[in-house]
Formats: C-alpha cells, sequence, structure tokens
C-alpha cells in the first residue's frame, strides 16, 4: 500500500493541520493501572497506520478510547477535527455510522447467518431490505473472495481464515471512511495471513478509507501500513514510515520488529 | 481488641458497600432498558424469537411441575384436612394455593433456571467474546437489542405460562381427587370454581409479571457484566440462577403483603 505519493500526501495533509484522526494527550487509567499515560496520534485522510507495541502497552485501549467503547480520563480525540468526546450522543452514535472494525477474534454474531452479519449494519440502519441484504452480502462477500453461498452458513461452519473475511466484509458494507483492524492476521498461518492483508489493503484503497491496525505481526505491519507508530508504557515513542521497521534506527522499535530479548523494553515478570 | 473489632466491621462495611453497588447498577441498568422499550427501533423479530423460548419451550417443564404440585398438593391436603372433617375444602384449597401462590413461584423458579442461566450464557458469551462491542461499531445499541426485546417478552411471557400452569396444577389436584381420593368430578369442580375469585388469578398473574422482569433482568444483567472467558461466563450463569431465585421468592412475599393489605 505504501509509496512515495502516499507519503507526500501524508506529509502534505500533516503540514495543512487537518489529520483525519488527530489523538491529544489521552490518558485512562483501569484502578492503579494507568494503561494511557498522554498517547498523541495523527493520521492523515487516506492513509494507513499500523500501531505496534507489546502486551498491554496500551494499542487496544487506544483503539477502542477512539471508537467511544471506552471513555477516556483524558485528552482529546478529533475526527475531521470535530472533537469526538464533546459531542452528544446522539452525534456520536452518527459518528460511528463512519466507522467500521475488524475484532481480533472476528466477533461474527453466532446467532445470525454469514449474510446477516455482513449487513447487520446496513438493516440496523434500515437502509436495505432483508430480500436487497442477501445480494448485497453475496456481494461484499465476493470482494473478500468467498461465495455467495457462504452468506448461508452460520458463522460456526467456517474456518479460522473465513471467519476473517467475513469479518472483513462486515466491516466494510456499510461503506466506513475510517476502518479499525485489531491485529487482523493472528491466529491465521502466513499464506492467509498475506491473503487477508491483500483483501485488507484492498478494500482499505477502494473505499479510499483512512485505516488504524493494531499488529504484533511485522511482515503484516510492512503489507498494511503506510505508517507506524509504536506504543510503549502508555506513550506513542515512534512514528514512522512503515516500510522502516526493523531499521528504523529507534532502539524501542528495532528491538521490537525484530524480536530481540535483549534491548530498551525489558519484560516485566511477575514473581 | 481493636484490630478484632475493626476487621469485622471492615467486612459488614465492605459488604454493604458492595451490596450498594451491585444494587445501584441493577437499578441502573433496568432503567436504561425500560427505557429502550418506548423508543424506537424496535426488535420485533428478538422479541419474538425471545417469546417463543420462553413461552413455547419451557411449557413442558412448567406443564409438569405444575400437574405434579397439585396431585401433590390434593394428597397432603385430604391427609392433613381429613384429621378435621374438612376434605370438602381439598378442591378450594388446591386451587387457591396454586392460583396464588404456588402457580406464579414455582413456574417462576422453574423459568429462572431455564431461561434466567441461557439469557446471562448467551450474553456472557457475547460480552467475552467483542460481540457486544461489535453490537456498538455496528451503530446497534446493546441495550436496546439483547436486554429490552428479551425484558417484555419475558413479562409477556410469564403470565401466560402461569395461567396454562394453573389449569394444569388444578387438573393434577382434580386427577387425584377423583381417581385415588373418591370425589365425585363435578361436585370437585363445582367446588373449585366457587370459591375461586378475580383477584385470586389477578394477583397471580400480576406476581407472574414482575418474576418475569426478575427473570430476564438479572439474566442479561449477569451476562451483560460477566468477564474473563468460559469462568467468567458459568460464574454469570449460576449467579443469575441464584439472584432471580432469591428474588422471586423475596418479591414473592412483597406482593403477597400488597395484595393481602388489599
Amino acid at each position: 500500500m505504501r509509496d512515495t505519493s502516499a507519503e507526500q500526501g501524508l506529509g502534505a495533509a500533516m503540514a495543512a493541520g487537518v489529520p483525519k484522526i488527530r489523538v491529544r494527550g489521552l490518558r485512562k487509567a483501569f484502578g492503579p493501572k494507568q494503561v494511557l499515560d498522554g498517547v498523541d496520534l495523527d493520521v492523515a485522510a487516506g492513509h494507513s497506520m499500523v500501531v505496534l507495541g507489546g502486551s498491554g502497552s496500551g494499542k487496544s485501549v487506544t483503539i477502542k478510547c477512539i471508537i467511544g467503547l471506552i471513555d477516556p480520563d483524558e485528552g482529546s480525540i478529533e475526527i475531521d477535527g470535530v472533537d469526538v468526546l464533546r459531542m452528544s450522543r446522539r452525534d456520536r452514535e452518527a459518528m460511528g455510522d463512519r466507522i467500521g472494525m475488524l475484532f481480533q477474534n472476528g466477533a461474527l454474531f453466532d446467532s445470525l447467518p454469514v449474510w446477516e452479519n455482513v449487513c447487520f449494519k446496513l438493516l440496523a440502519q434500515n437502509r436495505i431490505s432483508r430480500d436487497k441484504a442477501r445480494d448485497k452480502a453475496a456481494e461484499v462477500l465476493a470482494q473478500v473472495g468467498l461465495a455467495a453461498s457462504v452468506g448461508d452458513l452460520s458463522p460456526a461452519e467456517l474456518s479460522g481464515g473465513m471467519q476473517k473475511r467475513v469479518a472483513l466484509a462486515r466491516a466494510i458494507a456499510a461503506q466506513p471512511d475510517i476502518i479499525f483492524f485489531d491485529e487482523p492476521t493472528t491466529g491465521l498461518d502466513p499464506i492467509m495471513g498475506a491473503v487477508i492483508d491483500g483483501l485488507i489493503v484492498d478494500c482499505v484503497k477502494r473505499l479510499g478509507a483512512t485505516a488504524i491496525s493494531i499488529t504484533h505481526d511485522m511482515a503484516s505491519a510492512r503489507r498494511i501500513g503506510d505508517t507506524a507508530a509504536m506504543i510503549h508504557k502508555g506513550r506513542i515513542v515512534w512514528t514512522g514510515p512503515a516500510q522502516s521497521l526493523g531499521h528504523a534506527g529507534n532502539a524501542m522499535v528495532d528491538q521490537f520488529a525484530n524480536g530481540q530479548r535483549e534491548g530498551p523494553i525489558q519484560m516485566e515478570l511477575r514473581r | 481488641m481493636a484490630a478484632i473489632l475493626l476487621d469485622p466491621l471492615a467486612t459488614i462495611g465492605r459488604a454493604t458497600l458492595g451490596a450498594c453497588r451491585v444494587t445501584g447498577s441493577v437499578a441502573l441498568f433496568a432503567l436504561e432498558a425500560v427505557s429502550h422499550l418506548i423508543r424506537p427501533p424496535f426488535y420485533l423479530r428478538l422479541f419474538w424469537r425471545a417469546f417463543i423460548e420462553i413461552a413455547w419451550f419451557s411449557l413442558p417443564v412448567v406443564a409438569l411441575t405444575a400437574v405434579f404440585t397439585g396431585m401433590v398438593l390434593a394428597l397432603q391436603s385430604y391427609t392433613g384436612f381429613a384429621r378435621f372433617n374438612a376434605q370438602s375444602t381439598i378442591a378450594s384449597v388446591v386451587v387457591i394455593s396454586l392460583v396464588r401462590e404456588l402457580g406464579p413461584v414455582l413456574a417462576s423458579l422453574m423459568v429462572a433456571g431455564r431461561i434466567g442461566a441461557s439469557f446471562a450464557a448467551e450474553i456472557g458469551t457475547m460480552r467475552v467474546t467483542d460481540q457486544i462491542d461489535a453490537l456498538t461499531t455496528l451503530s446497534t445499541n446493546p441495550m436496546k437489542y439483547l436486554v429490552a426485546p428479551r425484558l417484555l417478552a419475558a413479562v409477556i411471557a410469564m403470565p401466560l405460562l402461569v395461567l396454562v400452569a394453573d389449569i394444569l396444577g388444578v387438573m393434577g389436584g382434580w386427577l387425584i381427587g377423583t381417581l385415588k381420593l373418591g370425589f365425585v368430578s363435578a361436585a370437585y369442580l363445582k367446588s373449585t370454581f366457587d370459591y375461586l375469585q378475580f383477584d385470586d388469578v389477578f394477583s397471580g398473574l400480576v406476581k407472574a409479571a414482575v418474576f418475569g422482569f426478575v427473570i430476564a433482568l438479572m439474566g442479561t444483567w449477569c451476562g451483560y457484566n460477566s468477564r474473563g472467558g468460559a469462568q467468567g461466563v458459568g460464574g454469570a450463569t449460576t449467579s443469575a440462577v441464584v439472584a432471580s431465585s432469591i428474588l422471586i421468592l423475596a418479591l414473592d412475599y412483597v406482593l403477597t403483603e400488597i395484595f393481602f393489605a388489599r
């Protein structure tokens, strides 16, 4: 996905001071544990950012704060220049209509067939009739490489890779302009991981969407990201081009990307 | 000495604060759920699915409970009342006991075990597998989608179930009365209906509606707040059944007191 023009576009958008998503001073504590300790993040419109970090570093909490699943203690989250934390509940729900999310484990609804999962948002908002939803689901399933007949299966009948594809189809069915991917390749074999990455890149490009992905998979990060940000102990410690991961010149990023045991990041072991 | 005194006090204090926290949480949850019942959109398909699950699929277990309860009640009443030569009042005792107390309470306890556990397990599993978060990201309020239809379905289905339980329980008593205890069928039935008043039936059905609300509320609340994977879902299921059973018995006294005062 990343190319020279993308980086130039990112630079231009940042220079204009109007990132699609702008996070400032985000703080969140759960009891005594300060999970986010002042996260600052900018994502330009139409770009794909990958957020890296160790387990418990605050990646998922950051995304959940942006989506509105968790209320932060402090800070601001702007989407298109509007602070979503100051919005009324109704406006925030309307903002949610523009957002898609692929969850780590798919989070497909067990009680619904695949076609209803895919078109759930469209049906919930009465943007489509149930009759037309089947056709729409077949169309979106085709975009993620699945046959229309998959639509009649239940999520429990699908393999892990197929569940991810259906979850991706559900995330893009309502044509959001911001999409979040939470560890999209976790639990998949390397080939299926590459397939899912390819689908993510295609879908984001086709929709012209802005994407934020969380991943531990460096190959995946380089494939789907234009830019990357590293979060450590609740703060963003580095941002840069995703292609530079592994040779970023930042000791923390290089240690994490290359999977080195020795380095500035120390594993916290409980005894 | 001070430590001995302070520790129990601290324990009681913690327990009291915990109980207040839980009570407040359940009350806010109930208020929000009820508010969604009167605000669109309405999920009629989900309401209908929950209604069928409660009213239709609980019918066998409720029916069996009611029939056997009626039979046992007739036998036990006969044993006791025969000592005072008051056998003729058995039919009235059976019908009033069933309609006012045993029908609503026993049917509700059965449904609490079946439906309360099912609600808690289903919603709890959705919680720990991120499906509830997914609902939010799909522009759907989880309270409106998961909780409100179940509450409404339980409030409507329980009185219907209890009405069936009342009828079957009386039939159980009639069966034992006529086949085993030697009552004349017509006389038994006449005695049943002569002493039965509208208020008896009405109070039982009101109890059933309240118990239905409690079962659905505790099932959904426990599931909605479950944490920690399979163990958390198991705990939520157990809590839902225990809490709703205790609340049913406690509220039964409160409602009986209210109706008795009338």
